[in-house]
């Protein structure tokens, strides 16, 4: 009944009668996901830098909790995030459910322990290595995680990636969170839910090709950014 | 060189993601309300006249009728505009809503297969048609969500004095989804399914499957329309909720709904002051 041929025709289409409607999905969709990834990376960077690099008390019980995070359902995160802005509920009088800025909230959430928990990874298999050379140049704790951040930096924009595509893709969260309102809450993965649910599917799978793509030139994007970086680094 | 550069990068990228994009319109509402009035199309259709006509954008929620009342009990949108009377004026009487009209109707159908396991294609008496569905326990999927359709569908269950969610897992099947979800479910299954007719004739995966029984009076399906209370919660934008109430209560309002059509057909019936 249905064939590949045909939703790889209608994302054609789709993408040959780019609309404003489309835009304004794939853009808001852009806008919520990597400003949540970008906050991710303002809190998880440093936290998982911390986490990896200090001996200290709990630090077990915060490595648990950190990995035990990155698997939160974003249905969870999502009705959490509904309970805090709900106007029944105590942040309601920010006037935030149903905006991007909630949106952006729950994602941030769901986002930020696979930042902090890859990061933890990546800077405590650098720091075996560097543990020495920082005793012996006596640097502060501060140096040391802006030294281990950096020099892991291109580990650490695949853990921003990895960070990326658990939002990009999550819809049980801003579904409840945004309300998917046309115009205004609107993103791919809300849309697409919206159009199975109108029986649509090939349209909603010729929206998940889109969707895809948009990652697809993300992640090039970042990889591009990577190149020239060394490139210029060892110019 | 390079720090400096990612750094200003995402700075540059999260400022103007953050803050530049889609400033909304100055005056808005948020409408709580269900999956068939958007999944039809309707919204789309008479929205942007109310919205041209007032300046007040209406910004809709659509969810399953429990989950729209549940929301807007929270204070979480202006108006409640769903399918589930009872539900509607238990709503009104806790004080959450100011007082409730109605808008339309249309009605439900239960559509099936067309190799009709329970021989009940062609029936007008809904009561029965469940009860040869129950006796030969061909599939029935249901919404088990709690929405409007929902309840009606256990209204009628109960009338045929028919437990059907003792059933449940066996040829009752809760999907616990919307209208839609259920639908590609259902239709999947080769189960019936009770749905709102807007929603079918508007529904785009139909498969090989028709409209079984309909045309009973019990399967009458009356929408209505609610102010939230300010009283109880005074984040509700009264002036702009009551506006577009009277908008819909109005003659041209209630025009707009008898124009909108799918396929040659009109989804919703007005009946304000009915």
């Amino acid at each position: 009944m249905f064939s590949f041929g045909d939703i790889m025709a209608e994302a054609l289409g789709l993408i040959l009668t780019w609309d404003r409607d489309l835009s304004e999905i794939v853009l808001l969709s852009l806008r919520v996901t990597l400003t949540a990834v970008a906050i991710s990376c303002l809190i998880g960077l440093p936290l998982g830098a911390v986490v990896g690099a200090f001996r200290f008390r709990g630090r077990g019980t915060v490595t648990v909790l950190l990995n035990a995070l990155m698997g939160l359902p974003p249905v969870v995160v999502g009705l959490f995030v509904y309970l805090m802005l709900s106007n029944a509920g105590p942040l309601g009088i920010l006037g935030l459910l149903y905006t991007p800025t909630a949106m952006i909230i729950a994602q941030t959430i769901l986002v930020t322990p696979i930042v902090a928990a890859l990061t933890k990874q990546v800077v405590e298999d650098l720091h075996g290595e560097y543990a020495e050379q920082f005793a012996s140049f006596g640097l502060t704790a501060r140096a040391r995680v802006a030294a281990l951040l950096w020099d892991a930096r291109y580990s650490l924009l695949t853990v921003a990636l990895a960070g990326f595509g658990r939002a990009v893709a999550e819809v049980g969260a801003v579904l409840i969170v945004g309300g998917n309102i046309n115009h205004v809450t609107r993103v791919m993965t809300t849309t697409i839910a919206l159009e199975t649910s109108k029986g649509n599917l090939e349209l909603a799978l010729a929206l998940g090709v889109l969707l895809l793509g948009l990652a697809v030139i993300v992640n090039a994007a970042v990889m591009a950014l990577r190149a020239s970086a060394v490139r210029a680094a060892y110019a | 060189m390079f720090r400096r550069h990612l750094l200003s990068l995402a700075l540059g990228a999260t400022l103007a993601l953050g803050t530049g994009a889609a400033q909304a319109q100055d005056e808005f509402i948020v409408v709580q309300s269900t999956t068939s009035t958007q999944n039809s199309g309707l919204f789309d259709y008479i929205l942007p006249m109310f919205e041209e006509k007032t300046g007040i954008d209406v910004r809709v929620v659509a969810v399953g009728t429990g989950q729209a009342i549940k929301n807007a009990a929270n204070g979480d949108g202006d108006v409640l505009f769903v399918h589930a009377k009872p539900a509607e004026e238990k709503f009104v009487a806790e004080g959450h809503g100011v007082s409730r009209a109605n808008v339309m109707y249309n009605d439900f159908v239960i559509v099936g297969p067309p190799a009709d396991p329970a021989g009940v294609a062609g029936m007008s008496d809904v009561v029965a048609a469940l009860t040869k569905i129950a006796e030969t326990q061909a599939p029935f999927a249901s919404r088990g969500d709690d929405s409007g359709t929902n309840k009606a569908e256990l209204r009628l269950w109960k009338e045929a004095g028919i437990d059907a969610q003792s059933s449940s897992g066996e040829w009752y099947r809760e999907t616990g989804s919307g209208m839609g979800a259920t639908l590609n479910t259902g239709t999947a299954m080769g189960a019936y399914i009770m749905t709102d007719r807007a929603t079918w004739i508007a529904f785009g995966n139909k498969g090989d499957y028709e409209i079984a029984v309909e045309g009973d009076p019990k399967m009458f399906n009356q929408y209505g329309i609610i102010l939230v209370n300010p009283e109880k919660h005074p984040n509700v934008k009264i002036d702009a909720g009551q506006a577009f109430i009277d908008w819909v209560l109005s003659d041209e309002g209630q025009a707009a709904i008898a124009s909108y059509k799918v396929d040659g057909q009109q989804l919703f019936f007005p009946n304000a002051g009915g």
